[in-house]
């Protein structure tokens, strides 16, 4: 809510698909090679030539029509958006009207205070088009076409985002299950995801507000920032007597605004009719049900099983579920029946992740499901300290990729890590540290209370550091007690 | 008898017994090119010399006895719509003046491989549109029996090389008519083959849904044989089919016993004239007599097929050329002063009158508002056309009407009036809407000597019960005469 209005959000987001070859041609589907090179006469659009449906773009799309949920049209047919731009070489978009491929879904998205639910009104498939180049050295614009062809979803939400804020985790749920059932490679930068956004505001319990449609959004966050601009904007205008437009409006990120591109009276007719020179897309029952089959647990369900069964907070668990393979080293620890997942998560979001964020890949930190539980088992369970537990860490780490890397209780051993948590020992050491520090005995009896603190870590000096720091606290506690 | 004068069938026994060298008939209709091409003016582009090269190759190949396909060594012609690597293919418009294409269509690959002599591009309307072949940016074929007159189109140019004897076969695209109308109006044999029988991969697209390839022949053997050789499943082409096919060359025996002819009444209505209408008629009584059954059938919706036909072809159109743009290839206006103003020029000047009135046809019938009004009508009206045909056409074997409702015209006499020249389409492009193979045959000549042709439609991927029909109307009406020139 700002000012008692309530905004109002829909996104429309494009998604780039990483299969091997493009969507109508076999040209390969990959960024950032020289320009003009990933083309051929097909995705050139030259006269004569004819489009070939790339069938594992439907699977792609369909997969991501039963993550949100949709009901699958398995008759559906392809259609021709005509326009002119020069990085459109056939002059029409071969996309989908009327029906698209996957239709009336949902994703429910997790929020501080629960989850929501959001519509999807319908995902279809596209090609991309190429793109203009623009430089000081030349004038005029060069086309580079190599992004002709790239297959595309598109996924329209319904209108029910209520904040910028909703916006974002809408968006980073979106890329999260793209990542996870591997369809895309979600690289903002390189615009293999991209979105428009339709923002309207209204007070609650009237109608909604006209909308306005944002486009060149590159970034999540420039999404939250057009969102929130163009919310104030429509309220300003409101508030001041005026009245909101319905048109498209072109967000500029590096100067914070958003301007006018084109009014309703002027909206582009696209002339959409079937494409005919592709034929009826026809998916089979079984397919649709191989695909939903083949999906793999959603990072939104994981989210909420770990909050559930392993009691972390959405923020751990959002940490953990982000990246693919740090979910797979926790699930792992979890399906061996890990009786320490609070601290797996622990060591994940900490000392991985930090390795991580260098660059490396837990594949090759010689950190297996296997090794992790046993680390976290033996620290709950005492029988090596959270210190050693770093130093047993720090050893797997940098022994990995090396021929025989030595297991846990190897190091343990060869390092004398294991601590003392042997009652009578204990008592012992207790009994000799305390002889030894009478002025702090003395101390704690006259209420210093802080005096423990140093018992304890003297006992645990005294001990080599292997000594269990709990048991310790307890028998000092204990024996000053007994005084 | 000239080399150039053989059908294809002939001359393709000649060379395999050695007879004859392909050097030599390629020659032949190179200097017979060479002596009526200015009268014809059939070729836009002339491909002599490789021409020469590739028969001399073929000839070697033989030489050494490698096993040859039927049409290795013959000359054939292409239509300048279908698309040839490395030779210009312009689909007789400025649009494309200087367009070489980087790319053979699938259709000319298969020529290559059956190591058929390519002798040229041919003439046609622009971006094969229209029926006269006036709409050649270039200029106008003239008709090989009379040359005042049209040779019909828009493979006109196609239907005039065969006639005259500038190439033994030749490929044409008809989307309405533009194979068999002017067959109809050169008095040679002319095959619209059944939507999907050919790959279109290649053949530079006027109405998608429409367009077919076929061949043009002397006679309906000669036709045959080129149909075995371009059509048949190709990969590059989603809309081609995967079928069975029968060869239908080898499967050809001319008679006419048995086979069910139908007479849809509407074909022989207002607006033919009677004198074809008449010719037509008296050819079916000739295949009656040879042991034919003939039954009268009904085709109620013809009435709505032209207009369906101009809103889905031009509907087609109008996004199938939208990519002449001037950015990628072919005319660009001079020093544009924006992007608009390239687009609007670059199309103004590009394009001639005919594909103009088109594309702003086609554009509106797809625009906001007007869609349902037009296209979706005309779609529902495409489906009871088809359902109609598949309806008559399983009481009978194949349909025969008209090709043409009038013989050859004057040049000039229909080109300023669009519906007079729409109007010659109007027994032709119900096929195209249903899908359906037609064959057009020679069925005699009018008083001033121009030929008139005879339509036979047949079933589904049945070309081969089609061309046996028009083979046995060929043995009974006696074969291919040669125009005076």
């Amino acid at each position: 809510m700002i000012n008692g209005y309530e905004v109002v959000v829909g996104l429309e987001v494009h998604a780039e698909l990483s299969t091997a070859t493009k969507i109508y041609c076999g040209c390969k589907n990959s960024f950032g090679l020289e320009v003009n090179t990933q083309v051929c006469p097909i995705c050139l659009g030259m006269p004569g030539t004819l489009p070939k449906l790339n069938e594992r773009v439907v699977d792609y799309a369909i997969k991501m029509g039963h993550a949100l949920n949709c009901g699958i049209n398995r008759i559906c047919k392809q259609d021709r958006k005509n326009y002119f731009y020069p990085d459109l070489p056939k002059s029409y978009q071969i996309s989908q009207a009327d029906i698209p491929l996957c239709h009336d879904g949902y994703l429910d998205i997790i929020l501080e205070n629960g989850t929501k639910r959001i519509g999807i009104e319908r995902i279809h498939i596209e090609e991309d088009a190429g793109k203009l180049l623009h430089s000081d050295r030349f004038d005029g614009s060069l086309v580079d076409f190599n992004r002709c062809g790239v297959p595309l979803i598109e996924i329209v939400s319904r209108p029910d985002l209520r904040s910028s804020e909703e916006a974002r985790i809408y968006l980073e749920t979106i890329r999260s299950i793209l990542r996870y059932i591997d369809i895309s490679d979600c690289k903002m930068q390189e615009g293999s995801i991209r979105c428009d956004v339709n923002v309207s505001v209204h007070k609650p319990g009237e109608p909604f507000g006209t909308r306005c449609e944002m486009k060149n959004i590159n970034s999540f966050s420039a999404a939250v920032r057009g969102i929130d601009y163009e919310a104030k904007r429509q309220i300003a205008l409101i508030e001041s007597g005026g009245r909101v437009v319905q048109e498209t409006r072109r967000w500029d990120d590096a100067k914070g605004e958003s301007v006018s591109m084109r009014q309703k009276e002027d909206a582009q007719d696209y002339r959409y009719f079937p494409e005919p020179d592709l034929l009826t897309i026809v998916v089979s029952e079984d397919r649709v049900k191989e695909l939903k089959d083949s999906l793999p647990e959603l990072p939104n369900h994981k989210i909420l099983r770990y909050i559930k069964d392993c009691g972390l907070s959405r923020k751990d668990a959002e940490v953990i579920v982000d990246v693919p393979e740090k979910a797979e080293l926790f699930d792992g620890c979890l399906e061996l029946g890990c009786k320490a997942s609070r601290l797996a998560a622990n060591w994940i979001i900490g000392d991985i992740s930090r390795l991580m964020n260098e660059g490396r890949q837990i594949s090759e930190l010689g950190i297996t499901p296997e090794r992790l539980k046993k680390l976290v088992e033996y620290i709950q369970d005492g029988r090596i300290s959270n210190a050693s537990g770093k130093i047993v860490f720090d050893e797997l780490v940098s022994s990995s990729g090396s021929q025989n890397s030595p297991d846990i209780d190897a190091i343990i051993e060869e390092k004398s890590l294991l601590q003392v948590s042997d009652q009578a020992a204990l008592e012992e050491l207790a009994a000799r540290v305390l002889a030894e520090n009478e002025k702090s005995v003395f101390d704690y009896k006259n209420g210093k209370t802080n005096a423990l603190g140093y018992l304890v870590g003297q006992c645990m000096k005294a001990s080599g550091g292997k000594a269990n720091p709990g048991a310790v606290k307890e028998i000092v506690l204990k024996r000053l007690g007994e005084l | 008898m000239k080399l150039f004068e053989y059908k294809a069938f002939e001359l393709s026994d000649m060379l395999r017994d050695g007879k004859i060298s392909s050097a030599e008939l390629t020659k032949s209709v190179l200097d017979r090119i060479d002596e009526v091409e200015p009268k014809i003016d059939a070729y836009l582009t002339l491909c002599g010399e490789s021409a020469m090269e590739s028969a001399k190759q073929v000839d070697k190949k033989r030489m050494r006895g490698e096993e040859l396909s039927r049409l290795a060594g013959i000359p054939i012609g292409v239509k300048d719509n279908i698309s040839t690597k490395g030779i210009r293919t312009t689909c007789a418009s400025r649009m494309l003046e200087g367009y070489i294409p980087v790319f053979n269509a699938t259709v000319v690959d298969k020529l290559i491989k059956s190591d058929a002599v390519i002798t040229g591009k041919l003439n046609m309307d622009e971006f094969a549109m229209g029926s006269s072949t006036e709409t050649s940016y270039f200029k106008p074929t003239r008709n090989p029996f009379d040359t005042d007159c049209v040779p019909g189109g828009s493979s006109g140019g196609s239907a005039a090389a065969v006639a005259s004897g500038e190439a033994v076969l030749a490929l044409g695209s008809d989307t309405g008519g533009s194979i068999r109308q002017p067959a109809s109006m050169c008095g040679v044999v002319g095959l619209k083959p059944t939507y999907g029988a050919v790959s279109r991969y290649g053949l530079v697209a006027f109405a998608s849904s429409l367009d077919q390839i076929g061949p043009f022949g002397r006679c309906v053997k000669d036709v045959a044989l080129l149909y075995d050789c371009i059509s048949g499943y190709d990969r590059m082409d989603a809309t081609s089919k995967n079928t069975q096919r029968v060869p239908c060359f080898d499967s050809l025996t001319g008679s006419a016993r048995g086979l069910k002819i139908g007479i849809p009444e509407e074909y022989f209505a207002e607006g033919v004239e009677d004198s074809v209408k008449n010719a037509v008629m008296d050819s079916v009584a000739r295949l009656r007599s040879e042991g034919a059954e003939v039954r009268k059938i009904s085709l109620p919706s013809t009435k709505y097929a032209l207009s369906a036909y101009y809103i889905i072809a031009c509907a087609e159109a109008s996004s199938n050329l939208a990519r002449f743009d001037g950015v990628k290839y072919g005319y660009r206006c001079e020093s544009p002063k924006s992007l608009i103003d390239m687009y609007e020029r670059t199309r103004s000047e590009g394009f001639g009158r005919e594909v103009k009135r088109r594309i702003i046809l086609g554009t509106f019938v797809l625009s906001s508002g007007y869609f349902d009004a037009y296209y979706k009508k005309a779609k529902l009206l495409q489906e009871r056309i088809r359902a109609e045909f598949d309806s008559a056409l399983s009481e009978v074997d194949v349909i025969v009407t008209p090709t043409s409702p009038f013989e050859a015209f004057k040049l000039g006499d229909r080109i300023s009036d669009p519906l007079a020249m729409y109007s010659s389409d109007i027994c032709t492009v119900t096929v195209n809407i249903a899908g359906l193979p037609a064959v057009s045959v020679p069925c005699g000549y009018s008083g001033s000597g121009l030929p008139y042709g005879m339509q036979i439609i047949g079933r589904r991927f049945d070309e081969a019960t089609l061309l046996n029909a028009a083979l046995s109307h060929e043995s009974l009406m006696g074969g291919f005469a040669s125009p005076k020139l």
